[in-house]
């Protein structure tokens, strides 16, 4: 028995699984035979997948129209070529006329969409104070230097809400008249303006001053509005739960789009007549033709569309999907050429050697 | 000290003309010069293998003046001023002097300086006065710095980072041009060219030149700092792994693996020279006293083999024995084992169990065998040696005979008995070894009768000593050198009795060797017998010898020797008992068994040296009375000073030069075993003959001017006219494991040189014997003596070579050659190259240095001999440098240091040469077999591990960071980041920064057994296939296509959509942080739980990370804003479909590649790792298989052969390939019987072959 103490010296390094090395692993060999079932299954449920999303895109209905001007669809080009310095003039107002060959399945959800515009531009995106937003007092008085040059207005009065973003604020507005009895006379369809934006913005991140006498222009006061902005912030809306920073065009504005064409919703369309969607007819889009785009060769449409579990219209997932999946059962089949061949030359081998 | 006190300090507080006493294995804190030395001589032994690695014992001297003193210095009374030369790195050089205060000055030399790291030795006390200390001692200023090594594959790795740098330059002048187009189109708009404060719009220009910078911090990540961190913390992992794989365990040593090199374990896995010390490293540097030949008869010793083998035996099954039973044995199986063991020890045992217990419990016999392997100074297989029979016999049935006149009635059996005893006398008596009991200093045996008085002076002493003799040689049956005629009736009497018992014994004995070889068949009864019968007869053999009083110490004594050599060979004149008893200046005492001691009155002793080669000792022999020379010395040196005339007669002359020829003819068969030879020869001088030789020596050592030569010349004068005793064969014995280890690696494409000092027969026979050289090797010599001889012999060979490798065309140049993944039994031909010091001496000229590596290169393995040490690491030097090989230099001595130093590894041995090579090197081994793990499987590892991981991080650099470039294009160049701040810097902090260093951990493609099995699979390493510019580029463009298809799905998806900036980042970024982790499973060959828990660890802290800060960050971070975003997209079934997508769409290409390689055209190691998986009995089958296609070449010409076979059902690989396959198949039938099936494979080989040949 001494020598079995004594044989185990001061050095001797354990002899576990973990430190020689031996833990029980997985060794995925990869090659043909292991991965045939993979390739097919692979396939054929991004097959399916596909084929679901790419019927669900399709069932989407999506309507755009043009309003940027030079086109004939309306009267917006008046509007548009009113300026040539890109801006158009004061209080321009075109229509849009459309119409619909069949019932429209809602709800319906009308956006504007602005192309090459690059909210995503770095000092642009960066250009705002989400305190200010929050409406923390101080950050109202005193913007972040993000914000610059819209931080402080001309009289030296802080700006709210400051920064390039806020300033750039879409303005053109739209409503929606249908032609009820065809060639009669036209009806407003209601908006629900309400909703557009994220519940978490328009309830938490997004929030007025506090209110001073209860008054919101009290709270503001002692502000400036951004420079191109015809009004200030607490009169963007009439409604008082909609006005100020939480004004729901304002927060779906502020939130940047990532890509420089992108759609901002408007409206929903989900009441009265009109909560199963759009009937068929002629209807018009009544623009208040604000926001300039000519000069950065931007256009601007109005979108109506309906939408589902997947969102809105996106017929690229669907095809892609598919794409994919065919693309595996078809290396799943060369995979089980490579694996007949090379099975049967392996066991070749195997009797052979 | 003003208590008259020496008082205890630490190192780091003693300063230069401090007094500092140490004792016996003290070791030596600074330089000092010795005052004083408990040693009556005035001598301190000192072992300084922390300097040199020598481990033998060397002498210093007392300062000259002091050594008479007769008490210990007293500091208080030291008056003297020693003046001495600034501090140097000189280790073999000391000048100065010690000036007493009568301004008498004392010369002071090497011989009186104490080296720092020095081990006092066999001496109880000395003391020194310090004369540098600290950072001025020789050895620390001998300490250069460590070579700062930087590792192949980290060199490799920073090109490439280097390549990224310039990417990320080119990526962020793209994004510089891009911006600037890009504000030029709308420099006016303010919505994009946002105003300055001040109200100015800035040019595109400036803009441009600014958003340059601007991309560059945002895509810095492209350059993998992380990287470099990663790597560190790899290589410790590694390094763990490596320092606890129990395998690199010595239990001999109580040591393990050390590696103390942290940054170079990848480079294992590439070495591509080998270049390895012979002593100490490939043998064990314990010297085995193996043959002798005494008077022209060889005495092979066959006992003495028997005993090592079955000491080996012995030992493996101790190791079984703790291997299976652990500790609890089985109480049947132990009394068996044990006896049958000690069976096998029986003929070692003969010797020394007749002087310590020799009743063989079971319990006892356990125990002996691992208590004498731990012995304080040599292991039992050296100092044990057992007599050959006819030798023993011959031996002791002369001993009466010395009594008879010697020079009357002169037969020649008679002189053949003659020259056995001079021969033994001379192995026991010319020799510098120190006697001394294990861990006891000198002074204690021989004392120990005495040990209460103290030790006044020399004088005494040597009274004492008289004394001592007197005593012993008036007990009845000794024959004491100073009375010849008084001892020699009595025991010539008690001789007489114990020949005729030893030749009764004999016998006996004899069946005991015969028992010996089948001990395990015998019962247990039997075995018990026998050993009672052995041990009775040993006590029996030894019984007068046991009864004296001196005699038990015999057993005890231990001798401690410059050389091993040495003490090898006193201890096989031990072995017939002829043992070396004490030894002082004076006096040797001898110990005959049948004499009892003998005292040689020595008279003088020319010591060893290497230009003489040989050593002598002048004694006056006790029983002639006539002055003898014994010399020793290399067989060559002591051939050409035997006495042409001897005055015997010519009969006697003849008969010489029969001897002569005979020992030469065994010599070299001794040589050719692998044998150090050594030759002892004699003189008798008479007494004038000596008076006058002692008087011109005397003049020699007394002369000032070219001492040396002189002395030289004087030891000329002596050792002339030797008559021939006999010649020894000491073995240097191979380590364990040593030529299997040398085989693998040669399979593994290694090329192994043997860089040795010693001479070329030893070393040519030790490079057959660990199979560095096959016997049908064709073998080339460079031994030339000048230059151009040199020149012209290289070149012919260099002819020669490449007229038979013609036949090997893809064999091309210099390394072309040794990178091929060449099947060596194909090319017909295997050359060796033994190149001699003084002829490497010209080829590492600057004019030979092509042709020389030119020449190596077509050469399996190199043998140097005769190197000196800076020979040694200039052929490293050279080779590294000028064939851009990665070198690794393995050598255990102080000679190999420079040599570690200078390869791109060094691995020390820690052995018995000390730790100089240890210190010096990155890794340290305890025995050269744990080489072949080292590098075949850690090595492989490490390698491949870390350069996999390397890739991988370029790889998940350059993908992740190619999304926020790709983005740039669609935010007009802006350097916008659409993922939040924070998550960019934990995305490579937090979630992807696991699993690369667990994959550089843990990640094993092939399992040990099978790297071992297989060495060929370390070819990929020194190919550096797992990272080659070409794979750096590779992964580059994966990366970049995943990237792509990263950006492209989210954005074709959400393109057009209202999606902002965030919530466009957040697919994109759980898209990729999935396909760089499944990147990683796909690239794994192996997952361990670790592996999985890692990964879905990081899956889980990105999602628990963007879920919290999605809830609570509402206006943190300013310019971002992830709030709630998370959350929305969780919800949402389009960012799951966006992920899945994007993952598969990114991974199929390599899933698809690595799938197809796996079945298609697998690598090697693809190939080896399906044999992990197959039960141990498939795993023997495809191992030979896998063997046979190797041989046959189809490792390389597989995938032709296949379509070969495909197309035409018929194999082309030419006749040998059919017959092979016929062979296999066949075996194949029969798979019951293993060994048919390897002979039958074996034939077919060899078929094979030979059609090749012809």
């Amino acid at each position: 028995m001494t020598w079995s103490a004594t044989a185990r010296g001061a050095q001797q390094p354990d002899n576990t699984a973990f430190t020689q090395q031996r833990l029980p692993a997985w060794q995925p060999l990869l090659s043909a035979s292991i991965a045939l079932p993979l390739f097919f299954c692979a396939g054929l449920a991004f097959i399916g997948l596909g084929l679901g999303l790419y019927y669900t895109s399709n069932s989407i209905k999506e309507l755009e129209y043009d309003y940027t001007g030079s086109l004939d669809t309306g009267n917006c080009s008046a509007c548009a070529e009113a300026d040539q310095d890109g801006a158009p003039p004061p209080n321009c107002s075109c229509a849009l006329n459309f119409s619909l060959p069949e019932f429209f399945q809602g709800p319906v959800y009308f956006y504007y969409e602005l192309s090459n515009f690059y909210q995503n531009n770095r000092r642009y995106s960066v250009s705002c104070d989400n305190a200010q937003l929050s409406g923390f007092p101080s950050a109202l008085r005193q913007p972040v230097n993000d914000c610059a040059p819209y931080q402080y207005g001309a009289a030296g009065l802080p700006i709210a809400p400051c920064g390039a973003i806020a300033n750039s604020l879409f303005n053109d507005s739209f409503s929606l008249w249908h032609e009820l009895p065809p060639s009669g006379p036209y009806v407003e369809v209601p908006l629900d303006r309400t909703g557009i934006a994220w519940w978490t913005d328009n309830h938490v991140k997004f929030r007025n001053p506090p209110l001073v006498n209860g008054s919101l222009a009290l709270a503001f006061s002692g502000t400036a509005a951004p420079p191109s902005w015809p009004r200030p912030v607490y009169e963007l809306s009439p409604d008082p739960n909609n006005t100020g920073f939480v004004n729901q065009d304002f927060v779906v504005w502020m939130r940047t789009a990532a890509l420089p064409t992108f759609r901002k919703l408007y409206a929903r369309i989900r009441q009265g007549n009109y909560s199963a969607g759009l009937p068929r007819g002629n209807y018009s889009v009544h623009v208040t033709y604000n926001y300039p785009v000519r000069a950065f060769h931007g256009r601007k449409l109005v979108v109506f569309s309906s939408i589902s579990w997947m969102g809105g219209k996106n017929p690229f997932l669907g095809i892609a999907y598919l794409v994919v999946g065919s693309l595996c059962i078809l290396t799943g089949f060369v995979m089980l050429v490579v694996y007949i061949r090379y099975q049967d030359q392996d066991d070749e081998d195997d009797s052979d050697d | 000290r003003k208590e008259k006190k020496y008082i205890d300090q630490c190192w780091k507080d003693v300063t230069v003309g401090d007094f500092i006493r140490l004792s016996c294995n003290e070791v030596i804190p600074a330089d000092m010069v010795l005052l004083f030395s408990t040693d009556p001589d005035g001598i301190c032994h000192i072992e300084t293998s922390g300097l040199d690695g020598e481990s033998n014992l060397k002498q210093r001297q007392v300062v000259r003046g002091y050594a008479e003193q007769d008490s210990e210095v007293d500091p208080e009374k030291f008056s003297s001023r020693i003046e001495c030369e600034s501090p140097n790195n000189d280790l073999n050089r000391f000048r100065g002097f010690l000036e007493h205060s009568n301004k008498e000055r004392v010369g002071l030399s090497k011989e009186n300086l104490l080296l720092r790291g020095c081990t006092i030795r066999n001496t109880e006390a000395v003391v020194g006065i310090v004369v540098y200390a600290g950072h001025e001692t020789k050895a620390m200023l001998n300490n250069s710095g460590p070579r700062y090594k930087r590792s192949k594959l980290e060199r490799r790795a920073n090109t490439d980072v280097l390549w990224c740098v310039l990417l990320l330059i080119i990526m962020c002048l793209t994004g510089a041009l891009g911006h600037g187009i890009w504000l030029s189109r709308y420099e006016n708009i303010h919505f994009f060219n946002i105003p300055e404060p001040d109200g100015r719009t800035i040019s595109p220009v400036l803009a441009g030149f600014y958003m340059f910078w601007t991309m560059i911090i945002l895509l810095q990540v492209l350059i993998p700092i992380s990287l470099y961190v990663s790597i560190e913390i790899v290589k410790l992992g590694q390094i763990y792994f490596i320092q606890s794989d129990v395998d690199f365990y010595s239990e001999k040593m109580d040591s393990t693996v050390q590696c103390r090199a942290l940054n170079i374990t990848e480079d294992l896995g590439q070495i591509q020279y080998l270049f390895s010390d012979k002593t100490g490293t490939l043998t064990e540097n314990k010297m085995v006293f193996r043959r002798c030949s005494v008077a022209g008869f060889d005495y092979c010793h066959e006992e003495n083999a028997k005993r090592l083998e079955s000491y080996q035996e012995a030992v493996s099954e101790d190791e079984d024995f703790i291997d299976t039973l652990n500790g609890s044995l089985s109480s049947t199986a132990k009394p068996r084992s044990h006896s049958c063991r000690t069976v096998h020890n029986g003929p070692l045992g003969r010797n020394h169990l007749a002087g310590s217990s020799s009743a063989p419990g079971s319990g006892e016999g356990a125990s002996e065998v691992p208590h004498s392997r731990q012995a304080a100074f040599s292991s039992p297989i050296e100092t044990d040696v057992v007599p050959d029979t006819r030798l023993l016999n011959k031996f002791s049935k002369i001993m009466p005979q010395l009594f008879t006149p010697l020079d009357e009635t002169i037969q020649n059996p008679r002189l053949e008995i003659l020259y056995i005893i001079d021969f033994f006398i001379a192995l026991a008596i010319c020799n510098t070894v120190v006697v001394s009991a294990p861990n006891q200093p000198r002074q204690k045996i021989r004392l120990s009768s005495l040990s209460g008085i103290p030790i006044k002076s020399l004088e005494e002493i040597r009274n004492l000593f008289q004394r001592l003799s007197v005593r012993r040689s008036s007990s009845p049956s000794l024959a004491s050198g100073k009375e010849p005629s008084a001892g020699v009736p009595n025991a010539f009497v008690r001789t007489l009795s114990l020949f005729s018992r030893v030749k009764l014994a004999s016998p006996v004995e004899k069946e005991i060797s015969q028992m010996s070889e089948s001990p395990l068949g015998s019962s247990n009864s039997t075995c018990h017998a026998d050993i009672e019968k052995q041990s009775g007869d040993a006590g029996f053999a030894n019984g007068k010898v046991e009864s004296r009083p001196g005699q038990p110490l015999v057993s005890n004594l231990c001798y401690e020797a410059e050389s091993p050599d040495e003490a090898a060979l006193v201890y096989a004149a031990r072995a017939y008992q002829c043992t070396l008893q004490s030894r002082t200046p004076e006096q040797i005492m001898v110990d005959f068994a049948a004499l009892g001691p003998l005292t040689f009155q020595l008279l003088h002793i020319l010591p060893f040296d290497s230009v003489r080669k040989r050593m002598s000792v002048v004694v006056r022999h006790p029983l002639s009375n006539q002055v003898v020379v014994y010399t020793k010395g290399a067989d060559s040196v002591i051939m050409e000073l035997l006495s042409v005339a001897s005055p015997e007669g010519a009969s006697l002359e003849k008969q010489q030069v029969i001897i002569r020829e005979k020992t030469q003819k065994h010599l070299d068969d001794y040589a050719k075993r692998g044998l150090r030879t050594l030759c002892i020869a004699k003189k008798v001088m008479s007494d004038t003959e000596y008076a006058e030789w002692l008087r011109n020596h005397f003049l020699a050592e007394t002369s000032i001017d070219n001492r040396e030569e002189l002395l030289l010349e004087s030891a000329m004068r002596l050792e002339n006219k030797l008559t021939l005793l006999g010649a020894t064969g000491i073995e240097d014995r191979l380590q364990e494991g040593v030529p299997e280890s040398i085989e693998a690696l040669h399979k593994a494409g290694i090329k192994i040189w043997m860089l040795t000092g010693d001479k070329q027969e030893t070393a040519v026979n030790i490079a057959y014997a660990c199979k560095l050289l096959e016997p049908d090797d064709k073998l080339f010599i460079l031994n030339t003596q000048s230059k151009d001889a040199c020149d012209i012999l290289m070149n012919t060979i260099l002819k020669e070579l490449k007229k038979k490798n013609q036949a090997s065309p893809e064999q091309t140049l210099l390394n072309g050659g040794s990178l091929q993944p060449p099947v060596p039994q194909d090319t017909g031909l295997r050359a060796g190259l033994i190149i001699t010091g003084k002829t490497l001496e010209f080829a590492l000229q600057e004019s030979l240095q092509r042709q020389f590596l030119e020449l190596t290169s077509w050469c399996q393995a190199v043998v140097c001999c005769r190197a000196t040490p800076l020979q040694k690491s200039e052929v490293v030097k050279l080779v590294r440098s000028h064939l851009r090989v990665m070198t690794l230099a393995i050598g255990d001595g102080a000679n190999d240091v420079s040599m570690i130093q200078v390869a791109d590894i060094g691995i020390g041995v820690s052995g018995q040469e000390g730790m100089q090579a240890v210190m010096a090197s990155d890794f340290a081994i305890s025995q050269f077999k744990h080489l072949s793990k080292l590098l075949l499987v850690h090595g492989h590892w490490c390698y491949t591990r870390l350069s996999n991981m390397i890739l991988y991080f370029f790889y998940k650099n350059v993908a992740y960071v190619n999304l926020l470039f790709w983005y740039q294009f669609f935010c007009g160049f802006s350097g916008t980041s659409m993922t939040d701040y924070w998550v960019l810097i934990f995305f490579n902090l937090l979630f992807t920064s696991a699993p690369p260093i667990i994959y550089g951990v843990l990640e094993k493609d092939v399992s040990a057994d099978t790297l071992m099995q297989l060495p060929e699979l370390y070819r990929s390493g020194q190919k550096s296939e797992a990272y080659l510019p070409l794979t750096f580029w590779i992964t580059l463009l994966d990366a970049f296509y995943q990237s792509l298809v990263c950006f492209f799905v989210p954005y074709f998806t959400y393109q057009g959509s209202d999606i902002d900036i965030f919530a466009f980042g957040n697919p994109l970024n759980t898209a990729a942080l999935f396909i760089i982790l499944l990147h990683l499973v796909i690239e794994s060959k192996s997952l361990t739980w670790i592996h999985m828990l890692v990964i879905v660890g990081s899956i889980l802290s990105y999602f628990f990370f963007a879920l919290a800060f999605g809830a609570m960050c509402v206006t943190c971070n300013p310019p971002s804003n992830p709030y709630r975003i998370m959350q929305e997209h969780m919800l949402d079934p389009v960012f799951y479909l966006v992920c899945i997508l994007t993952t598969c769409i990114a991974l199929l290409p390599r899933f698809i590649f690595r799938v197809l390689q796996g079945s298609l055209f697998p690598s090697l190691i693809l190939r080896a790792k399906h044999f992990d998986r197959l039960t141990p009995e498939e795993r023997t089958e495809a191992l030979k298989k896998w063997r046979g296609s190797g041989k046959m070449n189809q490792v390389t010409s597989k995938y032709a052969d296949r379509s070969a076979v495909k197309s035409g059902r018929k194999p082309m690989s030419g006749p040998s390939a059919v017959f092979a396959m016929k062979s296999v198949s066949s075996c194949a039938v029969q798979q019951g019987n293993l060994s048919v099936c390897e002979t039958a494979l074996d034939l077919c080989y060899s078929k094979s072959k030979v059609s090749k040949i012809a």
